[in-house]
């Protein structure tokens, strides 16, 4: 008698293993720094509260670039990941090379193309199937100001860039660095698109920076955009160059600088300091209408095995599950990608990032950033980002800038 | 027994040969494969001509590093083998604690060129290093920013390199200088001729190898400087400090354009090749002599 119970569990438990295999997730991730590895500590235990193994694989440095080879090298090989953090049109590359798994089947059941925003979900698809999932939102075009330096010269944020060139000018007089910068060619970058969105508007930046349009990238609102890299220039420290961006973002801190044009996750580091926004430090869009979007995400690999599959499909229902985009974006300082979360506990900045990308994406001015990769491929963005880099760090003219840019993007296609 | 005996040499170095057959050569045959096609992310292996070394040489910021490669590596190498080959004569004089000062002066070398840019990097920093402290002592006027200026950028690698590989050069020299047979010195000693024209006429003359062999290390260490860049100013300003290998990497493992990264380098082996294939060919010919 005994001995059949023992045979019909091992049975049961045999049928029940090759039924229903328990969920396998292998997870290739470049979040390795403090906040983000806490915050990617939060998927995995989620993860594992739902019965899956979870295989951490993170590669650190080089803002992706150590994990894009790392990831190279795994798919050349023919062992693909699970999952990994990809964003932006590289996930497009990666699906013409056709390594990317379907998850339409999840994102169907659980309804992505509702609660998120049109421009954002596009980036999740590849060719009309879902192969990725985003996980948060950073805005890009943001600008931060010390609150007692603007009170103390009597400064308001400014909403046009002729307003942020005379407040600048104000503050030069007074002996305070305008603008915090830190010269990396990234940073440049994203000082120029902040500058480009202001001045071409949205639909001046997409026909430039996404579609790559030839008359828009050499028209004369281009040269006007040079020509305020070129002011900016004159309000900058001498010692900029090769300065990190927290740096920069301490220099407004200390109120060694007033301003600062960077993504949101300027606001970490404001946070970190113990600093409360619109008391000791502010918040706004750089002047100008639209929103620039960074989206991390995670590209899904064509996976064999039912377990794994499994886990692929539990791991992007948690990622785009209203609870992980809560708590994680809490913790990383951005805001979730899809827009029913509730905004309680986020703080001003946040929640103001929040509305302005829905009305943003009503609006069609909710765009990719094309500084962080969102917007263009590496090749392409890379291009453009040499040439403002080499005009905001030489004598080059506007002009010539403009023509350059125009010759580098062809180049590059 | 006697097979083995014959062929023990070329057993042990089989395994040798096979792997630098496949992992040297084999991968630059790769690399020149792959330089012909159009591969961005993954590489690709259809053959489309000359596409990628075309758009290589129509990127100005190739223009820019391929010509800091020349700029740098002529003052590089220039600067270091006249710099160690002085450090070397004044050493030469039998003065007093010569080993220690050899030593001081070659230490340098024992650091990482990692180490090394990164303290240039603070020193020549206009705001924290050099500029700072001169102006501190009351001159208000002095200016050295070439680190942070596009056009001089590309000079302060250069002093950093000199400082890291002079001191090698000298070890190289004295060495050189040590060898030359005392007697001859001797000799043009007692027949007055005055010490400059003793080493101008008799012992540089007769250090040519050395020369060659500095300048063989010297060449190849600039043309793959890549790590000093990296941490004295990163590519920057702009992109003014690119240099031919820097350039390679960003484009192999940030943009996902395997073509341009695979070009450049055939590129610079290129370089590479034009330097040491005169130099084999005069090795080998003074063999034959």
């Amino acid at each position: 008698m005994k001995k059949s119970v023992y045979a019909v569990s091992a049975f049961a438990l045999c049928v029940a293993g090759a039924v229903h295999a328990e969920p396998q997730a292998e997870v290739l991730h470049y979040w390795t720094s403090g906040g983000e590895a806490k915050s990617v500590a939060v998927l995995q235990e989620e993860f594992a509260a739902n019965g899956g193994t979870w295989t951490d694989m993170p590669v650190a440095g080089g803002g992706g670039d150590a994990a894009g080879t790392a990831l190279r090298a795994r798919v050349l090989s023919g062992n693909a990941p699970t999952a990994a953090q990809i964003k932006g049109p590289a996930i497009q590359e990666w699906y013409e090379e056709g390594v990317l798994a379907d998850i339409s089947a999840v994102a169907e059941e659980n309804g992505w193309a509702d609660v998120l925003p049109a421009s954002i979900a596009s980036h999740m698809q590849c060719e009309g199937t879902w192969c990725a999932a985003p996980v948060n939102v950073h805005r890009v075009d943001w600008i931060w100001a010390n609150a007692d330096v603007l009170a103390a010269n009597d400064i308001t944020m400014p909403t046009t860039w002729e307003e942020f060139n005379a407040a600048a000018e104000k503050l030069q007089a007074a002996g305070i660095i305008p603008l915090a910068h830190g010269g990396q060619a990234w940073q440049d970058a994203t000082v120029f698109e902040a500058v480009a969105l202001g001045l071409l508007g949205p639909d001046g930046f997409r026909k430039a920076f996404v579609e790559l349009d030839q008359d828009a990238l050499t028209s004369d609102e281009m040269i006007a955009v040079f020509d305020q890299m070129r002011v900016l220039r004159g309000y900058v420290d001498p010692n900029f160059p090769g300065r990190d961006w927290n740096l920069a973002t301490a220099m407004v801190m200390n109120g060694e600088a007033a301003f600062q044009v960077m993504g949101d996750w300027a606001k970490g580091e404001f946070l970190a300091a113990g600093k409360t926004p619109g008391e000791d430090f502010l918040c706004a869009s750089t002047p100008g209408e639209g929103f620039l979007y960074n989206v991390d995400s995670f590209a899904m690999f064509d996976v064999d095995g039912d377990d794994k599959k499994a886990g692929q499909a539990l791991l992007a229902e948690l990622i785009v599950g209203t609870k992980f985009q809560e708590v994680f974006n809490l913790n990383k300082g951005s805001i979730p990608a899809r827009v029913d979360v509730a905004l309680d506990a986020f703080d001003s900045c946040a929640v103001l990032s929040a509305e302005d990308m829905n009305a943003s994406s009503e609006g069609g001015s909710l765009l990719p950033s094309y500084a962080h990769g969102m917007a263009l491929r590496g090749a392409q963005s890379g291009a453009i980002t040499d040439v403002v880099t080499s005009h905001f760090n030489s004598d080059m003219s506007s002009e010539e800038a403009v023509q350059q840019l125009a010759s580098a993007v062809l180049n590059s296609l | 027994m006697q097979f083995l005996e014959r062929n023990l040499p070329k057993i042990m170095l089989a395994p040798s040969f096979v792997a630098i057959l496949i992992f040297v050569y084999g991968f630059i045959a790769w690399t020149g494969w792959v330089s012909l096609t159009r591969s961005r992310l993954m590489p690709r292996y259809e053959i489309d001509g000359l596409i990628q070394y075309q758009r290589l040489f129509d990127s100005l910021r190739w223009d820019t590093a391929f010509g800091n490669l020349f700029l740098f590596g002529a003052l590089f190498i220039g600067i270091s083998m006249i710099l160690g080959l002085v450090l070397a004569i004044f050493l030469d004089q039998n003065i007093r604690a010569e080993g220690a000062i050899r030593t001081i002066y070659l230490y340098p070398m024992a650091l990482s060129m990692i180490v090394t840019g990164t303290a240039w990097k603070w020193i020549l920093n206009p705001g924290l290093g050099l500029e700072a402290m001169v102006r501190s002592w009351g001159y208000e006027d002095f200016t050295f920013d070439w680190l942070v200026n596009s056009d001089m950028a590309i000079y302060t690698i250069v002093i950093a390199a000199i400082w890291q590989s002079s001191g090698f050069v000298m070890a190289l020299f004295l060495a050189g200088l040590r060898s030359v047979d005392g007697e001859i010195i001797k000799a043009a000693q007692i027949d007055g001729i005055p010490t400059w024209r003793v080493y101008s006429a008799i012992i540089i003359p007769s250090m040519a190898p050395i020369f060659l062999s500095a300048f063989i290390v010297l060449a190849h260490l600039a043309i793959k400087s890549f790590d000093l860049v990296i941490a004295l100013t990163g590519g920057g300003p702009g992109f003014a400090t690119d240099l031919p290998a820097t350039y390679m990497f960003s484009m192999a493992f940030s943009r996902g354009d395997i073509g341009q990264a695979a070009s450049s380098a055939m590129v610079m082996m290129g370089v590479v090749f034009a330097i040491v294939v005169p130099y084999l060919y005069s090795e080998l010919r003074a063999k034959n002599d």
